[in-house]
């Protein structure tokens, strides 16, 4: 997958997200956020780029590639590895668990052959474990992409991928 | 405000949303327009009206009609049906029944509703309906006939303390925030609601968005900030869009901005969306992430009040403690101070969740007792059990037993009782659960979400958890459980922030009343509640047993053998302790030992 982005589409997400949240140090998180939402994760060549447009050459500072990689290494939500076209987000807490979350958790890596943090080989889908989302009334819950499902059962989990390219 | 002869209510929780209810107001909306009606009749987006799971679901008032489970498809048939032709559509009507809301259901007995007023009841999504109910009035009243050091002395008069789960009085951090020389001085609030299991920030944030923010701007009246940040977690979409939407309404209504209802008085604020990691939560992270670094705590003092966003004066407090701010300051410090006990006043929200009737979110006077909130507000345990423990305060609180029920709630008999009031987490649990394996659950989430900035909480963690998960597999020691207090003192005494200083509480907690449990895992091999699997084994009772092969037909291994309607086996070595076989068996056959 990641041979597939370019350069320049790198270089001009990285544009059009420093454009939208402005070069202040408190940018950082929302612009590697809406990198890592157009390709999926944050590429290296994207660290490279913002630190490119971050500096500042009337105080010649530079924000270091290495603490622009500990803010993708450190929040759960940017990925430093490539992920599939859909990520699946299954919620592994307590509330949920308690429902038959197991069934559902044990459905989706049978189905998709996958382990927690691993990726198809056709990058169709990456499958990940998420932090509680507080839809705890309606437990278990998956997230894929921003669609939530809730109140499932193993025999839905087919349909619901059916429905994604 | 224009007059229309009907409202439809179209629901938008995220269930009827992934079921397309967007879809189903933009297509209502353009239909109205066509067939002539849209001056007549007025779309409004609310939250939960009832099943979800059948949705998308829509209520057209005056008549009080219940649509449930159309189709985009069926909306040009539907408007002209019963808008234009005034007769209702059988196909789609639910009978009106008392509303089914899983999370928030109408109000229970010894349930009063301050914070959650206004959820479930409003379009979280125009102003004018937060208006209609007495919305911004505080505001007004606050910047027109009060200064801030009296406003500061309201909310200390009404004893309110802080939501987040430390209860430190507000009015007294507000005038601490006050007395610190420095400007711009910011507001922050803490949306960053992490705790698994609970979710009552994110029904305010998502039903009732205007009434944090305006106990946001009275709050930045009263310590003369400038400057807001909102800090809302990444894994509530909906809540974000919702404040997002809320903040540009109130600048639209000249309640943000500058010069706020033609005083002099300025005060603007953002939404920050966090990008997932718990301890965000916590104040010093929190403000870190804010700025654009890792999101790891910092020794304190100093305090936030003192140094906080960008190095200025920050006055930091949650969801709750903001949204009870309007109504303190419309109906007075006494009002709210008649709630509660001595020390702790007003009303507290809860998610209650585990092994009751009735789980969901409550909110409830302070100073009552975990008795009347899971038997009388949750209904009691589940299925005729016994009640046997409840863990209050997330997963850096502590487990409370049958002794504890009778406690008035409040921020300091919790802590004595060697627990925490925490954001309002209660996870009730009966007799089928296994207290090591609870505290096992427990120590993997605080374990998984530990910074790693500091040693005894990044390591500490990690060892508890083994020695527990060695407890659970039947590995454990003799000494183990000395270990374990030990650790859990290092880890507790040692750790920087909350997070590290909670985390064994759990341990700690289950230590103290469940001893017991503990020993018998170590030394007598046996898991008391029957739930840690190496330590359970299952028995075929050949009084019960009919022979009917059930259970040897499920079985995923085929450890049972038998021949039909002779009395069956199950091989121990084999047996990988599904269950399967106990579920299966329709004579109660199988039996659990340890």
């Amino acid at each position: 997958m990641s041979s597939l982005i370019s350069e320049s589409e790198i270089a001009a997400a990285v544009q059009a997200a420093v454009e939208k949240h402005g070069k202040n140090h408190d940018a950082l998180i929302p612009i590697l956020s809406e990198v890592n939402r157009a390709f999926g994760y944050v590429p290296g060549e994207a660290i490279r780029e913002i630190r490119k447009h971050l500096y500042d050459p009337a105080n010649r500072t530079y924000v270091a590639e290495g603490q622009l990689y500990a803010l993708a290494s450190f929040y759960d939500m940017l990925s430093t590895k490539p992920r599939g076209r859909h990520v699946i987000k299954f919620c592994e807490n307590a509330p949920c668990h308690v429902v038959g979350g197991k069934a559902i958790w044990d459905t989706l890596r049978q189905r998709l052959n996958l382990e927690n943090g691993e990726t198809t080989p056709d990058f169709k889908w990456t499958l990940v474990t998420t932090s509680c989302i507080g839809l705890c009334s309606v437990g278990p819950v998956i997230l894929i992409d921003d669609d939530i499902y809730g109140n499932l059962t193993p025999e839905q989990i087919p349909d619901i991928l059916e429905r994604y390219e | 405000m224009a007059f229309y002869r009907s409202h439809v209510l179209v629901c938008v929780d995220p269930e009827c949303l992934a079921k397309g209810a967007y879809e189903i107001v933009d297509a209502l909306q353009d239909e109205l327009v066509a067939q002539g009606l849209i001056d007549e009749i007025q779309v409004l987006e609310t939250s939960r009206i009832g099943k979800c799971s059948e949705g998308p679901e829509m209520m057209v008032y005056p008549e009080g009609v219940h649509y449930r489970g159309m189709s985009v498809d069926d909306i040009p048939y539907l408007v002209e049906e019963h808008f234009l032709k005034g007769r209702v559509v059988e196909r789609f009507r639910q009978e009106i029944k008392p509303v089914v809301d899983e999370e928030l259901g109408p109000l229970r007995p010894k349930e009063v509703r301050i914070v959650l007023r206004n959820c479930g009841e409003i379009d979280p999504n125009n102003i004018e309906d937060y208006l209609a109910v007495d919305g911004y009035q505080a505001l007004g009243k606050v910047l027109t006939e009060m200064t801030p050091e009296q406003v500061i002395e309201e909310v200390t008069n009404s004893g309110l303390r802080g939501r987040g789960g430390a209860g430190f009085p507000a009015g007294r951090k507000w005038a601490l925030t006050r007395g610190v020389e420095g400007s711009p001085k910011y507001m922050v609030c803490n949306a960053d609601e992490g705790d698994p299991g609970a979710f009552m920030n994110r029904r305010v944030l998502e039903g009732d968005p205007h009434s944090v923010i305006e106990g946001m701007i009275i709050g930045a009246y009263a310590v003369g900030a400038s400057y807001g940040y909102i800090y809302c977690r990444a894994e509530y979409p909906l809540a974000v869009e919702t404040l997002n939407i809320a903040i540009a309404q109130a600048r639209e209504f000249g309640f943000l901005g500058k010069n706020i209802l033609g005083t002099d008085f300025s005060f603007d604020l953002e939404v920050r969306v966090g990008a997932g990691a718990f301890v965000c939560g916590e104040e010093t992270a929190l403000m870190a992430s804010i700025m654009g670094l890792r999101g790891e705590p910092r020794p304190r003092p100093p305090f936030p009040s003192v140094k906080g966003v960008w190095g200025k004066p920050t006055n930091n407090n949650n969801v709750e403690t903001y949204a009870n701010v309007p109504q303190i300051i419309l109906k007075g410090a006494s009002w709210f101070a008649s709630m509660g006990t001595e020390r702790s006043k007003g009303t507290k929200t809860f998610t209650v969740g585990g092994n009751v009737v009735k789980p969901g979110l409550i909110e409830v006077p302070m100073g009552i007792t975990l008795r009347e909130i899971i038997f009388d507000v949750a209904g009691g345990i589940k299925d005729g059990r016994n009640f046997k423990a409840v863990q209050t305060g997330g997963p850096m609180g502590g487990c409370l037993v049958e002794k504890h029920l009778d406690l008035p709630l409040d921020y300091e008999a919790l802590t004595q009782a060697g627990s925490m009031m925490g954001s309002g987490g209660l996870v009730v649990m009966d007799e089928t659960s296994c207290m090591v394996d609870i505290a096992r659950f427990f120590m993997d989430f605080t374990q998984a979400e530990s910074c790693g900035k500091c040693t005894p909480c990044r390591v500490g963690t990690r060892r508890i958890l083994e020695i527990l998960q060695k407890i659970c597999d039947g590995q454990g020691a003799p000494g183990d459980i000395e270990r374990l207090e030990d650790l859990c003192q290092e880890v507790k005494q040692n750790s920087l922030c909350g997070l590290g200083q909670g985390a064994p509480t759990p341990v700690i907690s289950t230590l103290q009343h469940f001893r017991h449990e503990y020993e018998a895992h170590i030394y007598e091999k046996r898991c008391p509640a029957k739930v840690c699997k190496p330590l359970i084994r299952y028995e075929i009772q050949p009084s019960a047993c009919t022979g009917c092969t059930v259970c040897a037909r499920n079985c995923p291994v085929e450890a049972i053998s038998g021949e039909r309607r002779q009395v069956h086996h199950i091989d121990p070595a084999t047996c990988i302790r599904c269950g399967i076989c106990v579920q299966v068996c329709n004579f109660n056959a199988i039996e659990t030992l340890s």
